[in-house]
């Protein structure tokens, strides 16, 4: 039954949404919209399962002190740290106790972790979790500097959620994204070599299209590179782009029958 | 006189490229701590001393231009921000431009997102450019921001057939039926055109899939270089336009600068980009032939041994 019981279900919305699509009654596209919303409603639900999980995670890194634990202090305290800067606003000039509020917050979490993370001193970190919450509950009733806002426009505004997305975010993963020019002109360097035809076919064609990129060259060539490099993308490449778009269609086809049919089942793990 | 520190350091990078093959020539082997020196002063050395080259628009990027230049004032042009900050230095100078091209053509402006990040993208353009561009133009009346929304492709599929379905209010929370710009609008079909601005999932192919191809709305995007090739079979029959990658958002700036004097003088961050850009791609070709000399010199010794 455990194992029936999906499989069935499995069956009658995939046939469902299968034939809906050429039923464009009104009927139909009510019940198909009702099902989207499902869809959305346990999307939402994952990304709870999502933070749980990554909490789990790491709680298990510190736990048993794997190769950098000491890492996942900071992924968790920048989780919260995070939500906090998108929940808060500050409403004047002043700060306030805005920043021990947030420490606590964080320290508050953090002692948490440590409590599920530990093998012994649990009631030492569940008290200092306390002691952090109770802080951070004072500090947010009695201190007027900021306030708790739950709209996203509200917290799009926020001063401190701004300014590290803004300053530390965006960045932080332009800096990571952008290391890979080192590693591609290494690389290029090292496997970019004509040691057959197909090869010396791949490393003309990617010339071709860099030149096609440069604005230092095009008085030197002319059009001809970039009537070449549009030629590269609007035949070769493109013909190889459809015909692998094509087969994943196909592939996805098949793939969704044998789910449907049962023929699958690696999703129910 | 102002080019003269472009090229002391274009010549420098130069001379050293021809040491290296000079030193290849000899079979010498290029350190990869030297590659990582010469990479880093041909991206720091343009950004350090801009050179902005005009770029002629490829048809592709021609066509998205002419697509939102051509649609009468005060058409409805619906923007989706799906991108985040490791795309945001190829992906917003695309989403600046187009948005400066959409309110300077005196369209409608209606700004979604399907990704939690592409808001506080929307925020970047929404302060560097509607309200520094435009101050004068009326949130709710001439653009709108819809905000967040989860659900990827499920939120495509209900907007599809009921906007409202999914965006009971703005991002300020204000609902629905009290925004002007709003009036008449019961489902994508009714938008002119939709811009999708990304490169990942829920992305572009999405919006052709889930909208464009089943209302029929013309779908132009602005898309991350890595991705671009994968959605050229799209164009021209599922796809208005397409901007790829720096080139691309260069390509459209510098048209439109051309074509809209008054603004001449914005910032133009992609046309600044093409310049570390351009540089760092004449120095991979460069290592590409140094290490196909060393190749071929190899293969000679191994032949004559």
């Amino acid at each position: 039954m455990k194992q029936q019981f999906p499989r069935l279900l499995v069956l009658v919305f995939g046939a469902f949404l299968l034939f809906q699509f050429f039923m464009p009654h009104e009927k139909s596209e009510w019940l198909y919209e009702y099902l989207l919303d499902w869809i959305i409603i346990i999307g939402i639900f994952a990304l709870a399962i999502g933070i749980w999980s990554l909490i789990r995670v790491h709680v298990d890194k510190i736990k048993n002190k794997k190769i950098g634990w000491q890492y996942s202090y900071v992924t968790l305290a920048g989780l919260v740290g995070f939500i906090v800067f998108g929940f808060t606003i500050r409403n004047g000039a002043e700060w306030g106790w805005y920043f021990p509020f947030v420490l606590s917050v964080v320290g508050m979490f953090l002692m948490i972790i440590q409590a599920m993370a530990s093998r012994a001193k649990v009631a030492m970190f569940a008290g200092l979790a306390g002691v952090f919450a109770l802080t951070a509950l004072l500090i947010g009733i009695f201190d007027k500097a900021f306030s708790f806002h739950f709209a996203t426009s509200e917290g799009l505004q926020a001063y401190m959620f701004v300014h590290s997305f803004d300053f530390i975010l965006i960045p932080i993963f332009a800096t990571m994204f952008s290391l890979l020019a080192f590693f591609i002109a290494s690389a290029a360097y090292r496997a970019f070599r004509a040691r057959s035809i197909m090869a010396t076919l791949l490393l003309l064609s990617a010339i071709i299209v860099m030149l096609r990129f440069n604005p230092y060259l095009e008085p030197v060539f002319g059009s001809y590179i970039s009537q070449t490099s549009s030629w590269l993308m609007n035949v070769p490449n493109l013909a190889a782009q459809r015909a692998i778009v094509m087969g994943v269609g196909l592939g996805i086809v098949a793939t969704g029958l044998k789910v449907i049919l049962g023929i699958e089942r690696k999703y129910m793990g | 006189m102002g080019n003269i520190g472009p090229i002391i350091v274009l010549a420098l990078i130069a001379a050293g490229l021809v040491w290296l093959l000079l030193r290849a020539l000899k079979g010498q082997e290029v350190d990869r701590r030297v590659i990582f020196a010469f990479i880093l002063v041909s991206v720091a050395a343009p950004l350090l001393m801009p050179v902005t080259f005009k770029a002629k628009p490829t048809p592709i990027v021609r066509a998205l231009f002419d697509a939102i230049d051509e649609l009468p004032e005060g058409s409805r042009v619906l923007l989706s921000f799906d991108f985040d900050p490791p795309m945001s230095p190829e992906v917003q100078p695309m989403a600046d431009v187009i948005t400066r091209h959409v309110l300077a053509k005196k369209h409608q402006a209606i700004c979604m997102t399907l990704w939690a990040t592409g808001q506080a993208q929307f925020n970047i353009t929404m302060n560097d450019v509607i309200k520094t561009d435009f101050p004068n133009l009326v949130e709710g009346v001439d653009w709108v921001n819809m905000g967040y929304k989860a659900g990827n492709e499920g939120v495509l599929n209900v907007i599809r057939t009921d906007f409202k379905k999914m965006f009971p209010t703005d991002a300020n929370s204000i609902p629905f039926d009290s925004i002007p710009i709003l009036r008449g609008v019961r489902s994508c079909g009714d938008f002119d055109l939709i811009i999708s601005l990304g490169g990942g999932r829920p992305g572009l192919k999405e919006w052709v899939l889930f909208v464009g191809d089943p209302t029929g709305v013309p779908i132009g995007a602005g898309v991350a270089a890595v991705v671009a090739p994968q959605l050229y079979p799209y164009y021209p029959r599922q796809l208005v336009g397409l901007l790829g990658g720096v080139k691309g958002a260069s390509e459209y700036e510098s048209h439109f600068r051309d074509n809209y004097e008054q603004y001449r003088d914005m910032p133009t961050p992609a046309m600044v980009m093409m310049g570390p850009q351009t540089v760092a791609h004449i120095v991979i070709m460069a290592f590409i032939v140094i290490g196909n000399v060393l190749f071929f010199l190899a293969r000679r010794k191994e032949g004559q041994s």
